[in-house]
């Protein structure tokens, strides 16, 4: 239910963030979907990659900064409207949304939204008492 | 800073009539006026014509009869602590010597050295030679341990300082008359007070505004008719910075006199701030240890320091070996309190590096100069006027994070203003994937390193091995405020 993600602490400067990915493109593991929040002196980079243990140890061992926090995927229809009636899941209740990202997924008719939650066990209960599809890792990756 | 003359008695019968009352200068050079007036504004004191002020006579004495006096007073102020401090007296057991080895003022350089440890060593009254019934006051300036250094006046002592404060003020061309705004900050820092008896002293009318609150410091300074102002260059610069968003322009303002200190500051900085403040700033010296402001000051050629050394009496040596250089010779700034009672410094090594410029200086005082102070040689800071030490940020670094990260320090001066940023590694403890987290660290860190050092320094958080591992000492602190 909770998939994996890879978490990179990363400098506000050109030329910090190609190290980490050429290292991830040489051991061949993919980048699903990725999303870099930036503050004017720091960024973190979060990553869903194809094989998170094996990447989470080759960046540990070069010396990079990595954590792996658990997030949820949900799949939504790719059109007006999708993500708003995703969110109006959660409005009214104390369920906070620490971050989120969106990718596109499938033949391009869906996208899948990828969370963090300050409370991820009741936000999947909440989606999935709303017949909302919470996806297994698998499901993420597939192409 | 402050001073205010007192001539002790001894000092009296030392000297001819025509010094004491005459107020004779030499060569002539007082036909220069050094203070400019700017707008037409006269003050009582320039009315008298003479920028020459009495209170100065002692700068002027003839170079035997000060040496002479020098050499009595050395001789005092040994015995002095050879009979009250026994911190002294076993050191100079230790060597072997007594006051009696003094023989001519040369004869200094036998004596041993006294450091700041020592004064944290014997914190609190360790080194004092006055009985507290005679101390009539008490500093104290910060450490690197958190425990200050303190240090203690008799009325005498205080007499001594606003003497050379007002003999500063003096030099930089200030009389009764004057309006002086006192921006250095008032309590255990010796600035505030030390400044402020010396202005009341000279005659001038004194605002014992202390530091911050800038909008009011502007509001005062253009309302009050202020002339004069005293306070650390780079708070000078930053009110100057502060009155043009205010819509005040300094240049416009009746003030004409910077009296800035407690930190050092540089020759374009003085031009930057002349330029935009249309004022004469002058550079004072001084350290609690020996006194608080007022050790040293500019005159109005703005050719090095003038020591006030008939009180202060100066040596430049090898920091390594203690070696004394000679004059011309860049080293460790030395100084002797010749007068002081509470609490005789002698020999203490200021870490101050400099060098005593040979030659008279072309005002015709007689009193030695020194370079204006660039660097030091310990691994004090000085930061807006705030002594800083490496070790307190490790301190706050601790404080927050359990576990020393990695950490640089990193001085720069942006527009005349230091400024500090502190560069620490995150460490996989620290790194939390959100955003809020990371910010609510480095403030955490700002926070800490505020509580612990006084003053708001910029953090930034760095990647892991960002920060270059040396093999030998660390080197934390990268100074590039060279301009």
């Amino acid at each position: 239910m909770k998939i994996q993600q890879l978490s990179l602490f990363a400098e506000n400067k050109p030329g910090t963030i190609i190290a980490p990915c050429r290292l991830l493109a040489r051991e061949g593991i993919d980048i699903r979907a990725l999303s870099l929040a930036d503050t004017q002196r720091f960024g973190i980079l979060r990553m869903i990659v194809s094989d998170c243990a094996r990447a989470n140890r080759l960046l540990q061992d070069n010396g990079f900064l990595v954590k792996v926090t658990e997030v949820l995927a949900v799949e939504v229809p790719d059109r007006p409207g999708g993500l708003a009636e995703i969110l109006a899941i959660f409005e009214g209740t104390s369920i906070n949304i620490e971050y989120m990202y969106a990718f596109p997924f499938g033949n391009g008719d869906k996208a899948i939204l990828i969370f963090r939650f300050g409370d991820p066990d009741a936000a999947i209960e909440r989606l999935q008492a709303s017949g909302i599809n919470v996806l297994e890792s698998g499901a993420v990756l597939k192409k | 800073m402050s001073g205010y003359t007192c001539w002790e008695p001894a000092w009296h019968r030392g000297l001819p009539a025509s010094v004491l009352g005459g107020m004779i200068a030499p060569g002539g050079v007082f036909q220069t006026r050094v203070g400019v007036i700017k707008h037409g504004m006269t003050s009582i004191a320039n009315a008298v014509g003479s920028i020459y002020h009495p209170a100065s006579a002692p700068d002027f004495v003839p170079l035997p009869l000060l040496r002479d006096l020098q050499f009595k007073r050395l001789r005092d102020v040994v015995e002095r602590a050879w009979e009250r401090v026994e911190w002294f007296r076993s050191h100079m057991r230790e060597r072997g010597l007594s006051p009696d080895d003094l023989r001519s003022i040369d004869d200094i350089g036998k004596l041993p050295f006294t450091a700041k440890t020592d004064l944290r060593d014997t914190y609190p009254f360790g080194l004092f030679a006055s009985p507290m019934e005679e101390v009539v006051r008490l500093h104290a300036s910060s450490g690197t341990t958190g425990k200050p250094i303190v240090v203690a006046y008799t009325k005498a002592d205080l007499e001594v300082w606003t003497s050379v404060m007002v003999r500063s003020f003096a030099c930089c061309g200030l009389h009764h008359g004057d309006v002086v705004q006192n921006a250095y900050g008032y309590g255990l820092f010796t600035g505030g007070l030390g400044a402020h008896y010396g202005a009341e002293e000279l005659g001038a009318t004194v605002i014992p505004i202390s530091g911050g609150n800038t909008d009011r410091q502007i509001m005062v300074m253009k309302d009050f008719r202020v002339t004069a102002i005293c306070c650390t260059p780079s708070y000078f610069l930053h009110m100057i910075e502060r009155a043009g968003q205010l819509g005040v322009d300094i240049r416009n303002l009746p003030l004409r006199v910077g009296v800035f200190g407690a930190e050092p500051w540089t020759q374009s900085m003085r031009k930057h701030i002349e330029e935009l403040s249309s004022i004469k700033a002058f550079d004072i010296y001084g350290l609690s240890e020996i006194i608080g402001p007022g050790v040293g000051i500019e005159c109005h050629c703005h050719d090095g320091l003038h020591i006030f050394e008939d009180h202060f009496y100066p040596e430049i040596i090898d920091p390594e070996t203690g070696q004394i250089r000679p004059d011309g010779e860049e080293g460790e700034l030395v100084l002797t309190t010749l007068s002081k009672r509470a609490m005789p410094m002698i020999r203490y090594r200021t870490r101050d590096i400099t060098a005593i410029i040979p030659g008279p200086c072309a005002c015709g005082r007689i009193l030695r100069r020194i370079r204006r102070i660039g660097r030091r040689s310990d691994d004090m800071l000085i930061i807006r006027g705030v002594n800083v030490f490496p070790s307190q940020v490790e301190t706050a670094l601790l404080e927050v994070e359990g576990t020393l990260p990695h950490y640089q320090i990193i001085l720069t001066r942006e527009r005349g203003l230091d400024q500090m940023e502190v560069q620490v590694e995150v460490t996989p403890q620290m790194f939390s994937d959100k955003i809020g987290a990371l910010e609510a660290l480095n403030e955490k860190l700002v926070d800490a390193l505020d509580h612990v050092l006084g003053i708001r320094v910029k953090v930034t958080l760095v990647e892991p091995q960002s920060i270059q591992r040396s093999e030998g000492k660390a080197k934390r602190v990268f100074d590039r405020r060279s301009s």
